[in-house]
């Protein structure tokens, strides 16, 4: 297992611009998802670097939500979608048979667009997956300490047992990513999570998410430009399934390779 | 449309909604307001001193000191009842053959009227049967035997054109210028001394068992056995029906045709008629599968098991494909297997829902007659122990009011006891759906986190 990873490894990574190898902790290769006969996502590379933010941008039914989602294999719920080719993490195709999906969701978080806390005290809703996959510790640090990373520990700390539900939308989605954190994955994947909020609670998602980058790998979907720019280090554009360029954030704002990136970032479509 | 016509038809609209809403509560009202109003009366109603003298010698309840100076108290009316009757008995010795033969004849009709209305004479035998023991218990059935003391029924043929004309004629007639005679006009006036009726509160008429064929209430078999079949029901339905809806809702593939089939066929399986699956229940529970030698309240509840089983598939259905994707989503992207999500997230927010489906399919079996007429209920029957259901019938509220509607002997006598049973019927099963409106509010309520 870990030989045929190292394997994986050495013969999908590419070398970086400096020529100095570096394993990207997800990465993918020609990597295609269909549903059925339409093909969502064509043949996308891309490697996704560890403890940075990675934002997909491209405009609405591009396919950068079903490429995220395709990352922890959230997609195999979908009926009749399929994918083609190799989605890594770690080196190891996330798609071959012996890859326990259940056990990759537990590496890979996931905070989607519309927040969705269980209807549970907040309490529960942070230590429902910590108690799922047996955490040892102590589950009461373990839920002050994910709050705490989710900027929510304040202002929830003294009505854990509230129903999640009656937080406010931004709430929330912090107590997702509580959530989502204290599960202690690896990468966390974000499916346009400011797309419901108010302009208040998406700075303060954005700000978390520049403290979150230091733990975890972010990768994040927006359809919002500005947002890309202001928070990711790395960008990827995909316009019609097409994953058409991939790079460190300020080159692609500044100096895009592409036309169709270029017409995209000034506004002209999309 | 022009606005004003637009308007037109929303207020037409406004007012057949509410008309027809109206109608709905008015029908609703007449319905139950007699069950309530003389369902009540089966156990709220004016007691006579007999009612009070049953209580305390067969239940060992109540003063009896006080029935005893109470019976003392109506003792002087009735022995004069008594003494005229007697009296007149012996005038009859000197009349003739003939005239023996028919005042003879009226004389026994007039005492077995007196008999039901007052208990035995003095010097009867001690009756078998426990109504015969005692006189009316009731006041309201007092009056109506008082009225068939005084009044002989008779049909009167004299117009031959038509169908015989049911008349009363007193019996003061019959016995005009005898010793008798003044016995009417007395029994009418001091009825009330001598039967002394009070208001009373007859609980036993749901806790105790039926003594003589329901003569005096006594529902409990009946209410336990209802208990046990909607239990017995529900225990083998819901695990069948909650486990099939998780099935079809999360495993089965929608576009498999089997699966479309089976969906159908559980819509069908609710359309059956109740009688259908009665006949069912007797033919493979007990004759098949042998459950039971014979009815049991086993085989019952396995009928009406099968009964509700698709209304609660239905409702876990619905109530499961209600719960938001977004929560299963989250449990599956926190690393939660499929059998996970269901048990920890979806099932619970699903509660609500398949609580009201379990509770109405509660009221849909305890209520259910037809299924059990063949597999559990006997119309006499004592109260059966639970360790008993598993081999033994029971009496239970659905198929009695039937029977003691249309099959007793004394039908016209217990109507009091038959607007009982339904009353304890539609309560039971109100109970059972308010509680489920309760529930379901109070879960809701819950899971919204106020």
């Amino acid at each position: 297992m870990t030989e045929t990873m190292v394997n994986l490894s050495t013969s999908d990574t590419l070398a970086d611009s400096a020529g100095v190898k570096i394993q990207p902790h997800v990465s993918c290769h020609d990597f295609s998802v269909f549903y059925g006969d339409f093909e969502a996502v064509k043949k996308a590379r891309m490697e996704v670097e560890r403890n940075r933010v990675t934002a997909i941008i491209g405009p609405s039914g591009c396919g950068k939500s079903t490429l995220l989602r395709a990352m922890n294999r959230m997609n195999d719920f979908v009926p009749g979608a399929r994918a083609k080719g190799k989605m890594c993490y770690r080196g190891q195709n996330i798609y071959s048979s012996d890859c326990d999906p259940v056990e990759l969701r537990r590496r890979i978080g996931m905070v989607f667009q519309k927040p969705n806390p269980f209807p549970k005290s907040i309490y529960r809703n942070v230590a429902w997956a910590p108690k799922l996959n047996g955490y040892r510790g102590n589950i009461d640090d373990l839920v002050e300490h994910s709050l705490r990373q989710a900027a929510l520990w304040e202002e929830v700390k003294n009505e854990l047992d509230k129903s999640a539900l009656a937080l406010s939308g931004g709430q929330q989605q912090r107590l997702c990513i509580a959530r989502a954190v204290a599960m202690q994955p690896e990468v966390l994947l974000m499916d346009e999570p400011c797309s419901a909020l108010d302009p208040i609670a998406t700075s303060r998602i954005e700000d978390l998410i520049h403290e979150l980058k230091t733990r975890y790998t972010v990768i994040l979907v927006t359809h919002n430009m500005q947002q890309a720019a202001r928070v990711s280090d790395f960008t990827a554009f995909m316009y019609m399934g097409e994953l058409v360029e991939f790079g460190e954030t300020d080159l692609i704002f500044t100096s895009p390779k592409q036309e169709r990136t270029q017409d995209y970032i000034t506004g002209r479509f999309g | 449309m022009n606005l004003a016509s637009r308007r037109m038809m929303d207020r037409s609209f406004t007012v057949l909604g509410i008309l027809s809403i109206l109608v709905m509560a008015g029908a609703l009202l007449c319905l139950l307001g007699p069950i309530v109003i003389r369902g009540v009366n089966a156990f709220v109603f004016r007691a006579t001193v007999e009612h009070r003298q049953m209580l305390a010698e067969k239940y060992g309840v109540g003063d009896r000191e006080a029935v005893k100076r109470e019976l003392a108290q109506a003792e002087q009316h009735r022995t004069k009842i008594y003494r005229m009757i007697s009296a007149y008995e012996a005038s009859l010795e000197d009349e003739s053959y003939a005239m023996r033969r028919e005042m003879g004849g009226e004389l026994d009709e007039l005492k077995d009227r007196l008999r039901d209305l007052l208990g035995p004479f003095p010097g009867d035998p001690d009756p078998i049967l426990m109504r015969e023991q005692y006189g009316e218990t009731r006041w309201d059935r007092a009056l109506v035997v008082k009225d068939e003391v005084i009044f002989r029924e008779e049909y009167d043929y004299s117009d031959p054109s038509a169908m015989g004309v049911l008349v009363h004629v007193p019996r003061a007639d019959t016995f005009e210028g005898t010793s008798l005679a003044p016995l009417f006009p007395y029994l009418e006036n001091h009825l009330s001394d001598i039967l002394r009726p009070r208001w009373t509160f007859y609980w036993r008429f749901f806790t105790t068992e039926s003594y003589d064929a329901h003569f005096f209430g006594g529902i409990w078999p009946e209410i336990l056995g209802t208990f046990y079949l909607t239990v017995g029901a529900i225990l083998f339905a819901v695990p069948f029906g909650v486990i099939s809806a998780i099935y079809l809702v999360e495993y089965a593939n929608p576009k498999n045709p089997l699966v479309a089939l089976i969906r159908t066929c559980i819509s069908t399986l609710a359309g059956v008629p109740s009688i259908v699956f009665g006949l069912f229940g007797l033919a493979f529970f007990i004759n098949e599968l042998h459950v039971s030698e014979s009815k049991s309240v086993l085989a019952g509840s396995l009928t009406l098991a099968v009964l509700i089983l698709p209304l609660v598939i239905r409702a876990a259905e619905e109530a499961i494909r209600a719960v938001p994707k977004t929560y299963k989503e989250a449990a599956l992207s926190l690393g939660a297997g499929r059998w996970r999500t269901i048990c920890t997230v979806i099932l619970p927010a699903a509660m609500p829902g398949v609580l009201t489906g379990i509770v109405i399919s509660m009221g849909r079996a305890a209520g259910e007659t037809a299924p059990i007429i063949f597999t559990a209920a006997v119309s006499a029957g004592g109260v059966v122990a639970l360790g008993e259901t598993l081999s033994q019938p029971t009496p239970a509220l659905p198929w009695n009011i039937y029977n003691i509607c249309s099959e007793h002997e004394a039908v016209n006598e217990i109507r009091h006891v038959q607007y009982g049973m339904v009353f304890t019927l539609v309560f039971l099963v109100l109970l059972l759906n308010s509680t489920a409106i309760w529930l379901r509010a109070r879960i809701a309520k819950r899971l919204r986190g106020a």
